[in-house]
C-alpha cells in the first residue's frame, strides 16, 4: 500500500516550527525520545523502544566453515528487514531504497568498526569457525530507524551468549546451556548510530527526527560513534550540501549523546545479569506492566503554555461580541430542560425537505428545526449536555 | 600500522596521476557522452545517456517522473574482472545499489534538475579496473560525462579519498591502503563553494582528528577540480577546432 503523501499544509507546518526552533512532541533540538531497553528470556533478544519506533534484534549462532580469504576469523551476519507490520507503506519482499541504506549503515558501523573480535569466534582453523547472525525487525515505524536498529545490534550482541565447545584433536563437543555456561562475545566497544534531519537547505537540524519530520527533511547524516569518543561511520545521504564545520559540530552532539545512550545500555545490560543471577522473572513479559488499569494509557502530550494567554486575549478581543442574549431555560418535561431557540440552520438545504415530519427529539439532527440546546438530568445523577451545532 | 602498505611510489598528499579521456567510445547517438577515467590503476567507463522524456511503454516509469524536476537514474557496476580475484558480482546486490544511490543523491544534489521536468537522466557507471576510490573515480567520471553532455550543474563534483595512517592524512588510498584497516574517508565537494555533497567514512578515527582528515580529502578534491577543469577546456579545443574545419 503506498504511503498517504504529506499534505502541504501539513509540511508547511512542520517547516515553521522547525525554523522557530519547536519540534511536534516539544523536544528540543538536540534531545532524544525516550529510550526503554528491554531483553527476552533468551540470550541475545533485545526490542528497543525508541519513542514509539520498536525494533527487535535476535542474536544467533551457527558453527560454518570460513571464508577462504579469512580462514581464522568468524564470520558476522546482519540483516534488517522491514515489513508491512512495522508502517503500511512498506511492503514486503520488496528492497527499497531505505532498506538498503538501513542493512548498508548497519553492516558499516558494526563489521567496519570491528567491534567484535571476531578471531575469538574461530574453533577450528580453516574448517569450524561461529557464524554470528544478527537478525533486526522493525515492529513500528515513527521516524529514526537506524538509530534504533543500532542500539538494538549493540545490546543484543552484548547480551549474548554462545556455547562453550571443547577441542580433542580433531572432534568439537559443543556443550550446550545446561551442561556448561555459554559464553559471552568479547567486544570491544559499543558502536551507536546518531541521526541528524537537515531542513531548510542545512540551515537547520534536528537530532532524533520523528516520522513527520522526516519526511519533511531534505537529508540525513548518521554518525557512527562509541564511548571513547571514535568516529566509527559517517554517511551522508539525501543530496544535501554540507561544510565542513556542520559536520564537526555534528560529531560533538554525537559524541555527548552517544555517552549517554551507551550509560543506558549498560545499566540495562547490568539490570538483566542481576534478575537472572537472583532468579527473578525476567523476560519481556516481565517488562509490561500488569495488573494497572492504566497500564496501556498514553503519555500526556507536553503542549507549550507559553504564550496561551496571550494568543487567547488576542482572538477574544478580535472577534465581536455575541449579539443574543441567553435566556433561561424552559423545563419541556421531566428531566429535560431547553436553553434558547439557536439560530436558523444555515446550510442551505433544499426545500424538499421540509415536508418532512418535524419530530421532536432528544438530538439535534433533525433539519430545518431550530437548533437547541438541549439538558438531560438523569436520575442516576449524571448530567450530559448535547452541544448544538451553533452558525 | 606496519609499512609493508606503503610501497615506495606513493607519495603522501598528491594524487596519483588522473588521465581522462573524453568523447570516445560510441557512435551511438542515443549515447550523449562517454568518459573513461584513469586514477592511478583504478580505471573506469562511463556512459551518460541523453535526458529523455519517460515514456508510456515503461511499465511504472511515468509514476516516477517528477512533475518539476528530472529524475537521475544511476547504476554502478563492477565488472568481474576488476579486482585481483576473479569475483562474479550478481546486479542487484546491496553493496552496488547503495553506490548506486549514492551516486544519485550526489547528483541530484549538483545538477540543476528544475531545467528538465518529466525527464529522466540516465548515468551509467562501470568499473574495469579497481584499485581503491571507486566512488571517487565514479564520481569524477560522471561530472565529466555530464559536463560533455552539456547538462547544467552548479559546479564540478570532485571526489576524492583520504586516510590516516600514524598521524598522517594521506589522500587518495588505493586498495592495499583501504583495505589495510586504516580509516578512509570519500568526499564529494563542490570546489567552489566548499560545500560537501557525500561524505562516507568507515573504521574507526579518533574524533579530534576528524578535522584534519576532512582538511585532506578537501584539499585534494580541489586539485582534483583543477585537473579536471583542464581536461574539459582542451576537449573543448580540440573539438571547436576539429568542427571548424
Amino acid at each position: 500500500m503506498r504511503d498517504t503523501p504529506l499534505s502541504n499544509c501539513e509540511r508547511r507546518f512542520l517547516l515553521k516550527a522547525v525554523e522557530e526552533k519547536k519540534r511536534l512532541d516539544g523536544r528540543q533540538t538536540y534531545d532524544y525520545r525516550n529510550i526503554k531497553i528491554t531483553f527476552g528470556t533468551d540470550y541475545g533478544c533485545c526490542i528497543v523502544e525508541l519513542g514509539r519506533t520498536r525494533v527487535l534484534c535476535q542474536v544467533s549462532c551457527e558453527l560454518v566453515p570460513p571464508k577462504d580469504s579469512r580462514p581464522t576469523e568468524g564470520i558476522m551476519f546482519f540483516n534488517l528487514e522491514l515489513s508491512p507490520m512495522a508502517s503500511p507503506a512498506f511492503e514486503p519482499n520488496r528492497q527499497s531504497e531505505l532498506l538498503v541504506m538501513l542493512n548498508r549503515q548497519l553492516e558499516r558501523c558494526l563489521r567496519n568498526s570491528k567491534c567484535i573480535d571476531t578471531e575469538s569466534l574461530c574453533v577450528v582453523s580453516g574448517e569450524k569457525v561461529w557464524q554470528i547472525r544478527v537478525d533486526v525487525h522493525v515492529l513500528n515505524h515513527d521516524g529514526n530507524l537506524m538509530d534504533a536498529a543500532s542500539i538494538a545490534a549493540i545490546s543484543a550482541l552484548s547480551h549474548f551468549r554462545r556455547p562453550d565447545v571443547a577441542i580433542q584433536g580433531r572432534d568439537i563437543t559443543v556443550f550446550s546451556p545446561e551442561e556448561r555456561d555459554p559464553i559471552p562475545l568479547s567486544i570491544y566497544h559499543m558502536p551507536i548510530c546518531v541521526s541528524f534531519a537537515f531542513f531548510l537547505q542545512g540551515s537547520y537540524l534536528l537530532v532524533d527526527p520523528c516520522e513527520r519530520e522526516e519526511r519533511v527533511k531534505d537529508g540525513l547524516l548518521v554518525i557512527a560513534m562509541n564511548k571513547h569518543r571514535e568516529i566509527c561511520s559517517i554517511q551522508s545521504s539525501g543530496g544535501i550540501m554540507l561544510l565542513k564545520d556542520q559536520v564537526l559540530r555534528c560529531s560533538k552532539i554525537a559524541s555527548v549523546k552517544v555517552s549517554e545512550i551507551t550509560e543506558l545500555i549498560n545499566k540495562a545490560l547490568e539490570n538483566d545479569r542481576k534478575i537472572r543471577k537472583e532468579g527473578g522473572k525476567f523476560g519481556f513479559a516481565e517488562s509490561m506492566p500488569k495488573e494497572r488499569i492504566t497500564a496501556l494509557k498514553r503519555d500526556e502530550a507536553p503542549v507549550e503554555m507559553t504564550d496561551v494567554q496571550e494568543t487567547a486575549s488576542e482572538i477574544v478581543n478580535r472577534t465581536e461580541t455575541p449579539t443574543e442574549a441567553v435566556s433561561s431555560p424552559v423545563l419541556v418535561a421531566m428531566g429535560t430542560a431547553q436553553v434558547g431557540e439557536g439560530i436558523v440552520n444555515s446550510w442551505g438545504l433544499d426545500e424538499d425537505e421540509e415536508d418532512e415530519p418535524q419530530t421532536e427529539d432528544t438530538k439535534t439532527g433533525s433539519s430545518n428545526c431550530k437548533h437547541t440546546l438541549y439538558i438531560c438530568s438523569e436520575k442516576k445523577k449524571r448530567k450530559s449536555t448535547k452541544p448544538s451545532k451553533r452558525k | 600500522m606496519s609499512s609493508e602498505i606503503w610501497s615506495p611510489c606513493i607519495l603522501r598528499d598528491q594524487e596519483r596521476c588522473l588521465l581522462v579521456m573524453m568523447g570516445e567510445l560510441s557512435e551511438d547517438l542515443r549515447i550523449l557522452s562517454t568518459c573513461k577515467l584513469l586514477q592511478h590503476d583504478s580505471q573506469l567507463l562511463e556512459a551518460v545517456f541523453r535526458t529523455h522524456r519517460l515514456s508510456y511503454e515503461t511499465r511504472g516509469s511515468r509514476s516516477k517522473s517528477l512533475h518539476d524536476r528530472a529524475v537521475i537514474n544511476c547504476q554502478y557496476s563492477m565488472a568481474t574482472f576488476s579486482t585481483a580475484e576473479r569475483k562474479r558480482r550478481p546486479h542487484g546486490d546491496r553493496k552496488s545499489s547503495e553506490m548506486s544511490l549514492h551516486l544519485k543523491q550526489t547528483f541530484e544534489a549538483a545538477v540543476l534538475t528544475e531545467l528538465y521536468p518529466r525527464s529522466q537522466i540516465d548515468i551509467y557507471v562501470k568499473i574495469l579496473q579497481a584499485d581503491g576510490g571507486n566512488y571517487s573515480a565514479c564520481v569524477n567520471a560522471a561530472t565529466l560525462a555530464l559536463v560533455d553532455a552539456g547538462i547544467p550543474m552548479r559546479d564540478y563534483v570532485c571526489a576524492c579519498t583520504a586516510g590516516f595512517v600514524e598521524d598522517t592524512p594521506l589522500a587518495d588510498l588505493c586498495h592495499a591502503e583501504e583495505s589495510g584497516g586504516g580509516t578512509s574517508l570519500a568526499l564529494a565537494l563542490l570546489p567552489r563553494s566548499g560545500n560537501i555533497a557525500l561524505l562516507q567514512m568507515d573504521a574507526r578515527l579518533h574524533q579530534d582528528h576528524l578535522d584534519a582528515l576532512i582538511e585532506a580529502a578537501m584539499t585534494a578534491c580541489k586539485g582534483v577540480s583543477k585537473v579536471l577543469d583542464g581536461v574539459v577546456r582542451q576537449h573543448l579545443e580540440e573539438v571547436s577546432v576539429l568542427t571548424r574545419d
